[in-house]
């Protein structure tokens, strides 16, 4: 009697834990695990969206993998931008952070100044940065550097040399949210550590390199992989400042993806394309991931 | 190794640490002028004569000072429609993802039931999949359901949670005892009671900072609105901005100026909600 009392509640829990997750599990179904098998079965097909899919297996790829030019590109492109907007991301967050960390006088303005770029609409910054980046001396930053330095003019977004470039001080421009996560992780470094450190006689460095890093390293892990997938996925600033050009030179990974499906409608290689990139992406968070069991600190595993 | 150490340096003196500040100082002033360079070089722009837009040598200061810039830019294009659209979509997706994630965190968090644990992972591993695998059959759904070129696509899929968002809620839920909920129980309250006036309130916090970043991902959203809307009369102000430069290629001026329209929202929200926007920040970088 007791027992069909608890799981006639047991039951009624069940069904209204169901109802409560059931808007997530709709989406999920069909916006989500649906579309992954749609993507899935789209990317072994032509497809226009206009006329039927025909079925090609794996030809998209193996185009994609041996005859594509613009998709090399297009991962040269993102590559070299990840290799250098996330390394020095990195650091300059971390650098920030760390300096704000000194208690110093006005913080939260430097802070507020940092981390505003960060949170602004990526249409409304790429407008600013096309105005910024102009070439000849009529933009700000060859203005400044001709004035400060006497360097020429340079031509930055309209250089094949330069647009990347470019991108990555665009990026640097947005360190502001890494620096906020450090500043966070910073303030939960235990102050006793650096009161130890500094009894033991250890300088500056020898306490960033023992107590900081450490005690900050799940930190530099999440920046470092949000960093990742960030740099994979650059979009709206080169579509509307660029269009990938000059010459391909700014031709990002997503942005080739949006050519091939809305512009050249050519749906079936597109998917392939996004697969492509899911691939990539997850076989560098795994890499991060396996190597951080070697340099991720975790305070919490004693206790597991 | 720590003996050597003891030997070879004493604590820092007073005058190392006053220099250590001196180049602090001095990075983060240098640090935030260049920081600050887009944005003067924005708002200065918006307010020139368009002769004086493109001058050499620059002109640092605008004169004449055109305040006139902003009425022309809105008035060039429809932007008080664009607006009108983008405060739409932004509330009830707004709407949408507050309710749908705290009633789907709930559930994560307070109900057993069986297989929760499997989705709640599932749940977990949706986050790392691009929405570039997912773009084309979501657009082929919207489009063959006859919402293309509406809103629907753009705010219909809040009210079905957004991982990040559940997850950051459930790790909210978790952190309030379970003595709450069980006094209500025994006062007869029923689940619905239970989420709606005993844990809600409770996590106000947590909402809140859900509420801005749901707020930041609409208005800023581009690629969607992009896909999605065909029609001019329904451009969001971020599509309005690139259809803005396309026809008006040369005038900077005006673009400046609404671009720093468009940026207000958020720099507003970012002073009345730095503390919910930080603690954001902090509750997915550090727990996540």
């Amino acid at each position: 009697m007791a027992k069909t009392h608890t799981s006639r509640l047991q039951r009624k829990e069940a069904i209204e834990g169901y109802l409560c997750i059931a808007p997530w599990l709709f989406g999920f179904i069909f916006l989500t695990l649906g579309a992954v098998l749609f993507s899935f079965f789209m990317s072994l097909t032509k497809w226009d969206m206009i006329n039927p899919a025909k079925f090609v297996g794996f030809a998209n790829y193996s185009t994609i993998m041996f005859d594509d030019d613009r998709f090399r590109q297009s991962l040269k492109v993102t590559a070299i931008y990840a290799g250098f907007s996330v390394p020095l991301g990195l650091v300059c967050s971390l650098a920030l952070a760390m300096l704000l960390n000194l208690n110093v006088k006005g913080m939260q303005w430097f802070r507020s100044i940092f981390y505003i770029p960060a949170i602004l609409p990526g249409a409304a910054v790429a407008m600013v940065w096309q105005m910024v980046l102009r070439p000849q001396s009529s933009g700000i930053f060859n203005a400044i550097l001709g004035k400060l330095f006497h360097i020429e003019p340079i031509p930055w977004l309209t250089s094949p040399d330069w647009v990347l470039n470019s991108f990555i001080i665009m990026s640097l421009w947005g360190v502001g949210g890494g620096m906020i996560i450090y500043l966070a992780g910073l303030q939960g470094v235990p102050t006793q550590l650096y009161e130890a450190a500094e009894i033991d006689g250890a300088g500056s460095w020898q306490k960033f390199r023992n107590v900081t890093l450490p005690m900050i390293s799940p930190t530099l892990f999440f920046n470092l992989i949000m960093g990742i997938i960030g740099s994979f996925q650059v979009f709206t600033s080169s579509f509307i400042m660029t269009q990938g050009g000059p010459a391909n030179a700014s031709l990002f990974y997503v942005l080739y993806l949006y050519q091939k499906a809305f512009k050249y409608l050519q749906m079936g290689y597109a998917c392939a394309l996004a697969w492509i990139l899911f691939a990539i992406i997850l076989a560098l968070t795994l890499l991060v991931m396996t190597s951080s069991r070697r340099w991720v600190y975790y305070e919490a595993e004693l206790k597991r | 190794m720590s003996t050597v150490a003891v030997k070879k340096k004493a604590r820092p003196g007073a005058a190392q640490k006053k220099t250590w500040r001196a180049i602090a100082y001095t990075t983060l002033i240098v640090g935030s002028m260049i920081s600050l360079i887009p944005f003067l070089w924005m708002l200065g722009t918006s307010f020139k004569d368009p002769a004086n837009v493109f001058a050499d040598p620059i002109q640092i200061w605008p004169k004449p000072w055109l305040w006139s810039n902003y009425a022309k830019a809105f008035s060039k294009l429809p932007f008080a429609q664009y607006t009108f659209n983008t405060c739409l979509i932004t509330a009830i997706s707004m709407f949408g993802q507050m309710l749908s994630c705290a009633l789907v965190a709930f559930g994560f968090a307070r109900m057993r039931f069986p297989g929760r644990n499997v989705l709640f992972v599932t749940l977990l591993a949706t986050m790392m999949l691009p929405a570039q695998v997912t773009m084309i059959p979501v657009f082929k759904i919207w489009s063959t359901l006859g919402f293309y070129d509406t809103f629907v696509p753009l705010t219909l899929p809040s009210f079905f949670g957004s991982a990040f968002f559940i997850f950051l809620l459930r790790q909210y839920y978790m952190t309030v005892p379970h003595e709450m909920d069980e006094a209500a129980r025994i006062d007869g309250a029923s689940t619905m009671q239970v989420f709606y006036k005993v844990l809600l309130p409770q996590i106000k916090p947590a909402l809140a900072t859900l509420a801005i970043f749901s707020f930041m991902n609409n208005w800023n959203d581009f690629l969607g609105p992009l896909i999605y809307l065909s029609s001019p009369a329904k451009r969001t102000l971020a599509l309005g901005l690139y259809a803005f430069q396309g026809q008006y290629a040369t005038d900077w001026n005006y673009l400046m100026a609404a671009s720093a329209v468009v940026m207000m929202p958020l720099l507003i929200l970012f002073f009345c909600g730095q503390k919910y926007f930080i603690q954001g920040v902090v509750i997915s970088g550090v727990k996540g």
